[in-house]
């Protein structure tokens, strides 16, 4: 076993891990922040996209201890600081993002990734940047338009009625 | 104008804010003070002779708790199945025994052998790897017509052929069919398979089985999308549990699509072992294991006829399908095949003769049963397809030869045993062709074509059965549980409201649809009504959540209980106003005298219910709870038109979907924003297996997709851009026998959208001179390029 140390969302963690101990379970077990969630074992799902220093990285393949001494932020530390949500989240509840919530947290990740380096993405650019995270519910449509929304772009409101 | 509360508005999903900020409780989030974790020994071989398990090394492993094999298993039931299917000579299906652990045989690839309970999940691992299993391989019988056609492979050796049955729909009209056929002007003819899928939703499934020794109390939780169900058929039949010493919770629960409708051995184990281990027992499906252990879907290979007239009105139609059952009957197996399917072969036609004939096989793969749409996608696809062809083989524009076999008088009793309530076939089509602007598509063809490309337009229309009913009809069918659904409704002294229904929600937003309703009904403020499911300790019994069935039967439930409500709550406020019952308004939250400006609020009703000062006692009850039980009389019957537009590329074969666009008939819509949402998730798994997703074995009965890196999952980029795609719900002709007028939309994307696409692609080879009559799912570049090629 070995003791990490990291900043998780702001605040110290640290922990005894093993050796093949993956970070996306150092968070889930050893944290107890379970919405970083596993939805694959070949690093195709992305619903485990957390970042680590600023990167997005598929927490389910990185083990636990390379990233000892890194700054973490896991979907648990996107709010506002007041609790409520955050520009991306919001735009995700706005725009019927989510249906069932699992593939969520790695989109709400990936998509603060994306804005961070490509601050308007085309939808082009969305659609390929999501390349790593798989949703069986919503078909992607609300997802993109919530993207393209959080990034401050025209979409057609929700519902047209 | 948009509304801003109740039925009929885009409300936000109150559950999205769990869900975005982390702190959703998923069953694997799930974790019981001193659990254990259970790894699974599953089979690599596809069929054969267990000769022994040694489990001897395994159990001296450090942090192992208990070994099981299927000999820990004999004094307990085998997996239930939920349906009895009488064949065509009225017999019933051979129905085999299915171990919770593998016993004597093995039959699939991924079907458990032995479970390590230990301390760690890595010790467990580590521990079933010190397993030594001898098993003498047999060979695997994967093709259905090859395990009918011979009984030299037997999957199950007490039965007497691979055959589960035999079935014929309508018997009775099996020879008028075949004279129709005698007596065609014209006759299509097509032959295709429904390719096999898996779910897939994005959360593995989960069991986590616990054991209160002082109360002798069992709780199992579990990624299902029907917990009293799970208890019933694990209760009852597998472990012999009494229901009121056995609690299923389903909590938040990250999709289902079908999958996670049915009982699995995973659930039984970890209930059986908390109680032998008496500690709890926890279960996390990895991906791979979900590949080889959740029900697949679809898996039929059928033969289709189409008879005309003169005139091209259809006169008859006569298929045959092999149904793939796998290696056992998974809960509502047989019946998705046969009532699920030989049901909806009318179509939206009135074609007055229909002779549907499945075969169910049983083969040496991974039990196959509902996936969303269950049996509808299958009939929709076959029928669809075989217009198309005829269309074109007659030279007649497909949109008109649809129309003209149009039913379009309602009620409409089917060939097929059902009987359609209300629908507009032809103001769905107007709609699609509408927002799909066909007008302009000679000018995109051209475009199209500049650029080397071929361009296809593909039209299709649908119907499907929902809200699966009535419990006394589907009894006399086989079915071995009711269907109906339930709701208590609990209002508070201070007015609030808990909704306690039996439906479940895995996605589809019920907390927030459901609390419209209710909210509606009554004039308040959705935020005071809160929606209670999936604990069978909080919910009265209930069916579930499958076949687009929540608000359609569970709605109802809801809103039966809620006039019960509304109705005693009339009777304290006429006391209170001192007016008669009779005289009573309930309008936004208040009761009224009719024609008086007299009036008490919902909470003053409320609360002299639970402090009843002044209150009729001599007449109800203090407090106000019910609670309703809804059976529905008929299905209800969805329906549209669906349009898309492909662009082949003649160099790689590769297709992109360029335009798509629906036109759904689900009458009323109680949250359109929901509704939507759910037909965008239906057409991207219905693109998804037209195009990209197949679940595949070798010969040798080996899974040759079982991880993402096989298995083709639509992504973001394979779906149409937002400019170019339209779904619509504005034709909507309201169920006649709920109160809701409503039909069910979960399933309608999944079913309109593989044919949609397929006649797209034969249109686009086709206007390239490519004489290609049909084209099998998924429509993998490779397969179009060959078909193209000859």
């Amino acid at each position: 076993m070995t003791k990490i140390e990291m900043t998780v969302n702001g605040r110290a963690a640290s922990g005894d891990v093993e050796g093949r101990t993956l970070l996306s379970s150092f968070l889930r077990d050893e944290l107890k922040l379970t919405g970083t969630h596993v939805g694959c074992d070949t690093s195709q799902c992305g619903a485990c996209v957390v970042h680590v220093d600023g990167e997005a990285v598929k927490a389910c393949t990185m083990l636990a201890v390379e990233a000892a001494g890194s700054e973490v932020t896991t979907v648990e530390g996107m709010a506002n600081a007041d609790g409520s949500l955050s520009v991306i989240q919001q735009a995700f509840q706005d725009h019927h993002g989510l249906q069932c919530g699992f593939c969520t947290p790695g989109m709400v990740m990936s998509a603060a990734a994306l804005l961070k380096e490509n601050p308007k993405p085309s939808e082009a650019e969305v659609r390929d940047y999501l390349e790593g995270n798989i949703c069986r519910c919503t078909g992607y449509h609300n997802i993109v338009k919530a993207i393209m929304a959080a990034s401050g772009q025209d979409v057609a409101p929700v519902a047209a009625e | 104008m948009p509304k801003d509360g109740g039925i009929g508005a885009s409300s936000k999903r109150r559950e999205d804010v769990r869900f975005l900020t982390g702190t959703g409780n998923y069953t694997d989030d799930i974790n019981i003070h001193g659990q254990a974790h259970v790894f699974f020994l599953r089979s690599d071989i596809a069929h054969g002779t267990i000769t022994s398990v040694d489990t001897g090394a395994a159990e001296g492993m450090p942090g192992v708790v208990k070994v099981f094999t299927g000999a820990d298993f004999e004094a307990v039931g085998g997996m239930p199945c939920g349906w009895q299917v009488t064949d065509k000579h009225g017999q019933p299906m051979q129905e085999p025994k299915h171990p919770i652990l593998a016993h004597g045989k093995v039959r699939h690839v991924g079907e458990p052998i032995a479970a390590v309970v230990a301390d760690t999940l890595e010790q467990a691992r580590d521990a079933a790897e010190a397993i030594v299993v001898d098993i003498d391989e047999l060979p695997a019988v994967v093709d259905m017509k090859a395990a009918v056609a011979s009984d030299d492979v037997k999957v199950h050796d007490d039965l007497t052929s691979n055959l589960c049955y035999d079935w014929g729909f309508v018997e009775e009209n099996k020879d008028a069919t075949d004279a129709a056929f005698e007596a065609a002007a014209h006759v299509t003819t097509l032959e295709l398979v429904n390719n096999r899928l898996v779910a897939n939703p994005m959360e593995p499934r989960v069991a986590v089985g616990d054991y209160a020794r002082g109360t002798d109390e069992s709780t199992l939780y579990t990624t299902s999308q029907n917990p009293h169900v799970i208890r019933l058929l694990m209760g009852a039949f597998v472990l012999g549990i009494p229901e009121h010493k056995l609690r299923v919770v389903a909590p938040d629960v990250g999709g289902g699509f079908g999958t996670k409708i049915f009982h699995y051995q995973e659930e039984a184990f970890c209930t059986f072992a908390a109680k032998a281990c008496n500690r709890a027992v926890k279960w996390t499906s990895s991906r791979s294991e979900a590949f080889m252990s959740d029900a697949h879907g679809r898996d039929h290979v059928t033969k289709i006829e189409l008879a005309l007239d003169g005139d091209n009105n259809f006169t008859a139609v006569r298929t045959e399908t092999y149904a793939n059952m796998g290696a056992y009957l998974s809960t509502f197996a047989p019946s998705i095949p046969t009532w699920l399917h030989g049901t909806l072969m009318a179509g939206n036609y009135k074609t007055p003769l229909i002779y549907v004939n499945v075969k169910a096989v049983f083969t040496n793969t991974v039990p196959v049963d509902a996936y969303r749409g269950a049996g509808r996608p299958e009939a929709t696809f076959q029928l669809e397809r075989v217009i198309d062809k005829a269309a074109r083989e007659l030279g007649v524009d497909p949109v008109e030869l649809r129309r003209q076999n149009f039913i379009t008088e309602f009620p409409y009793a089917t060939p097929v045993a059902v009987e359609y309530d209300t629908g507009d076939y032809h103001a769905t089509m107007d709609k699609v062709l509408e927002i799909s602007d066909r007008d302009g598509f000679a000018a995109r063809r051209a475009e199209s074509e500049a650029k080397g490309k071929l361009r296809g337009f593909g039209i299709n229309c649908f119907i499907e059965a929902c809200g699966i009913a009535p419990s006394n009809l589907v009894g006399q069918l086989g079915a071995r549980a009711g269907l109906y659904e339930s709701a208590t409704v609990r209002v508070n002294a201070t007015g609030g409201l808990v909704v306690m229904t039996g439906s479940h929600s895995h996605g589809q937003g019920h907390e927030t649809s459901f609390a419209q309703v209710v909210a509606d009904m009554i004039g308040i403020d959705e935020n005071m009504v809160e929606i209670v499911h999936g604990d069978t300790s909080k919910t009265p019994m209930g069916m579930g959540t499958y076949g687009s069935r929540s608000i359609a039967v569970g709605g109802s439930a809801m809103v039966r209980a809620t006039e019960k409500i509304i109705a005693k709550a009339k009777k304290i406020a006429s006391h209170l106003l001192e007016a008669s019952e009779s005289d009573i308004e309930l309008k936004d939250g208040a009761f009224s005298v009719a024609g008086t400006d007299k009036s008490v609020a919902w909470g003053d009703v409320t609360l002299a219910a639970y402090v009843p000062h002044n209150y009729p006692l001599e007449d109800i009850e203090p407090g106000l709870e019910e609670t309703a039980f809804y059976d529905p009389s008929n299905f209800t019957y969805p329906a549209g038109a669906y349009t898309c537009e492909v662009e082949v590329d003649p160099a790689t074969g590769e297709v992109t979907i360029e335009r798509f666009a629906s036109a759904d008939d689900f009458g009323n819509v109680v949250n359109p924003m929901i509704v939507e949402g759910q037909v965008h998730g239906g057409i991207a798994q219905g693109i998804g297996q037209a195009l990209l997703e197949n679940c595949s074995y070798d010969e040798n009965g080996q899974l040759l997709t079982a991880s993402y890196m096989d298995y083709t999952m639509p992504r973001a980029d394979n779906l149409p851009q937002m400019d170019h795609y339209v779904v619509d719900h504005s034709c909507q002709t309201p169920c006649t026998h709920n109160p809701l007028g409503v039909k069910g939309c979960g399933e309608a994307g999944a079913i309109g959208s593989p044919p949609t696409v397929i006649n797209a692609i034969i249109d686009a080879l086709q206007s390239g001179g490519h004489d290609v009559a049909h084209i099998d799912m998924p429509a993998t570049p490779a397969r179009v390029w060959a078909a193209m090629h000859g």
